[in-house]
């Protein structure tokens, strides 16, 4: 941790455009990076920095390699779903059966889709009340000094870094009809609690909801902790000495000065939870999850479109998904973030 | 809960520390670590038990270690197949992410040109599409390609879709390089070519490291993916793998437990190694 973030604090000074989303500059030079006359005598002398204009060979033989396979398999399949979308495909040969936006009228009409969109709603919405609180909490107890403090770090990012399939897996047995949740509430006495987590689809959305936070929680948590380390102990010390209560401390300085961090975690917490697939997928399957009540955007369009040779109507599913996630990012780059990106995307926190 | 901290805290200067609510933090640490550790225990030692077991008191302990499950995935050559698929797929992945994530990033912090501006608004961009949203429509250009059934059809779109992340961390590392550096290797006689080759790699390593890390981790972990692109069990990944095997083996709870606790161990052995530099890598990726 501390190489990277010392590099990146090295990076801190920075030139002032980076701090609007633009690209870090490298020296000034004029903007446009052609040189006028008169400055290439003064140019020639400070040397080959970087200022230079470079032949187009170079350039595209440095960039060329990662473009061609940035835009041939990210870009192009993006427009490829929007082209696809319009058609009604089994996916050989060249798509011919235009139909225009039946599709789109076809999903949006559909009720099994409104169900998934509606799972998808409540798990990013849940997703920020459950862990956000839980992990804010868990970083202010574990930005103190403890003895142990650097293996429970290390512990509470260990479901973060399991792999979704083997946490679905794991978690779909324990939480089966006479899987070890249910044995343990029996060995409890509590017997009368055991219920059946994955299938009954009053609960099943909230045992997704439980695997999600314990999974995702220790992302949120080290994030926070990041945070946290960012802000002066001078500040509480001098509120403390002011007779401020621990809580009042916590409440006035730490989470304000925290917001930048809390809503950049919110952001990529919004954006994980409208593309969830794998854990559902895993634990729920094709079937299950739509009786169940944890289908998602994901589990549908894989479940309508390839699953059931209908690539067109798959390709229509995907364009609405990036069409809303689109929306919702943008729509919080502009009325939440905008005001802080400065803060968060170029560190202000350290 | 103002009352008993608040007196404390004006004494002394790190407020909240009194040693009341220090036992109160460590006895929620010590129940968080049981929280996140039961499961993953529970596979690990569900793996030693027998179905028998398993069936009779699916939450005991085993009664004793039975290493049989254990030892049959290990003799499987399936396991090891796929450990295998898995690790190559992630270094390649790897590797020529960095090289290629290496190569555009330097020309993009430290040359000039037109277009300089809207291509990284272009790999910038690339963090707002998820693979979820590109997978069916991928899927058939990898198809068409003849990629299906093989790693390759899996490696290519990793890289692809790393390629944003590596070139937005690695961007500012570059141009953080100071110019004079560049300006002395001039009069030396280094091109620039020769510059990124002698001294930019060679600086550019924390950085490197870190985005090499979380592509390695992404494609060790991906599922959907190889989901759609590999039909070929003998080209399965570890993910996938584990997914198969639980659902041909479905009555054998215990060897399923067993194949699933095995699975996760390279993660957490290759997460324990780089754990410094991953937490740091994540968190600067947000931050820097």
């Amino acid at each position: 941790m501390a190489t990277v973030s010392q590099h990146l604090s090295s990076v801190r000074p920075v030139p002032a455009d980076e701090s609007r989303g633009g690209i870090p500059a490298p020296a000034p030079d004029d903007a446009d990076g052609r040189r006028v006359p008169a400055d290439r005598a003064r140019a020639r002398r400070r040397g080959r920095a970087s200022g230079e204009r470079v032949p187009f060979g170079e350039l595209a033989l440095l960039i060329g390699p990662a473009l061609i396979v940035f835009v041939a398999f990210v870009i192009l399949p993006v427009v490829m779903a929007a082209y696809y979308g319009f058609f009604s495909w089994s996916g050989y040969g060249v798509p011919t059966e235009f139909v225009g936006v039946r599709n789109y009228l076809t999903i949006l009409g559909d009720p099994d889709f409104r169900e998934a969109l509606g799972h998808n709603a409540v798990i990013v919405v849940m997703s920020l009340v459950l862990q956000g609180p839980i992990a804010l909490g868990l970083a202010l107890l574990l930005n103190r000094k403890l003895r142990f403090q650097s293996v429970i770090r290390v512990l509470i990012f260990v479901p973060y870094v399991i792999s979704e399939v083997v946490v679905g897996l794991g978690w779909g047995l324990m939480l089966q009809t006479n899987g070890a949740v249910n044995g343990l509430l029996e060995n409890l006495g509590l017997g009368a609690l055991s219920a059946d987590w994955i299938s009954d689809p009053n609960l099943a959305i909230w045992t997704l909801m439980a695997i999600i936070t314990w999974k995702y929680v220790g992302f949120a948590v080290i994030l926070f902790l990041a945070g946290l380390q960012g802000i002066p102990d001078e500040l509480a010390e001098a509120a403390a000495i002011d007779g401020a209560s621990y809580w009042q401390i916590q409440r006035r300085i730490t989470l304000p000065l925290m917001g930048p961090t809390i809503r950049i975690w919110a952001f990529l917490s919004i954006i994980g939870s409208l593309q969830l697939f794998d854990l559902v997928w895993i634990i729920w399957g094709q079937y299950v999850s739509s009786t169940a009540g944890t289908s998602t955007m994901a589990t549908y369009m894989v479940a309508n479109g390839r699953n059931a040779g209908s690539y067109g109507y798959g390709s229509a599913v995907a364009v609405i998904m990036f069409l809303i996630s689109l929306v919702i990012a943008l729509l919080y780059q502009r009325f939440v973030l905008r005001r802080d990106t400065a803060g968060a995307i170029t560190g202000g926190a350290r | 809960m103002t009352a008993f901290a608040a007196p404390r805290a004006r004494r002394r200067p790190a407020p909240g520390q009194s040693r009341g609510s220090t036992l109160i933090v460590y006895f929620i640490a010590l129940v968080l670590i049981a929280v996140i550790l039961a499961p993953v225990v529970y596979l690990i030692t569900g793996g030693l038990r027998t179905n028998a077991e398993l069936t009779t008191d699916p939450a005991g302990l085993p009664a004793s270690a039975n290493w049989s499950n254990y030892l049959d995935v290990l003799g499987s050559g399936v396991f090891w197949g796929q450990v295998v698929n898995s690790a190559i797929a992630a270094i390649a992945t790897t590797v020529v992410v960095v090289a290629l994530g290496l190569m555009a990033a330097f020309a993009l912090a430290r040359y000039r040109f037109r277009g300089r501006g809207a291509i990284y608004a272009l790999f910038t961009a690339g963090l707002m599409f998820p693979m979820t949203v590109a997978i069916t429509p991928l899927y058939i250009l990898v198809r068409d390609l003849g990629l299906t059934n093989g790693l390759a059809g899996v490696v290519v779109p990793q890289i692809a879709f790393a390629l944003p992340v590596t070139i937005v961390i690695l961007v500012p590392f570059l141009a953080a390089i100071p110019n004079e550096l560049q300006e002395a290797a001039a009069i030396d006689g280094a091109g620039r070519l020769q510059f990124f080759w002698r001294m930019v790699i060679p600086l550019a390593v924390p950085g490197v490291i870190t985005v090499g890390i979380l592509a390695f981790i992404a494609s060790w972990n991906s599922y959907m993916l190889p989901l759609f692109i590999l039909n070929d069990p003998a080209s399965f990944t570890l993910p996938l793998g584990t997914q198969a095997f639980s659902s041909q083996y479905s009555v054998d709870t215990a060897r399923v437990l067993a194949f699933t606790s095995l699975s996760m161990i390279p993660a957490l052995i290759f997460f324990s190694v780089f754990e410094r530099r991953i937490v740091g890598g994540l968190t600067g990726a947000v931050k820097g």
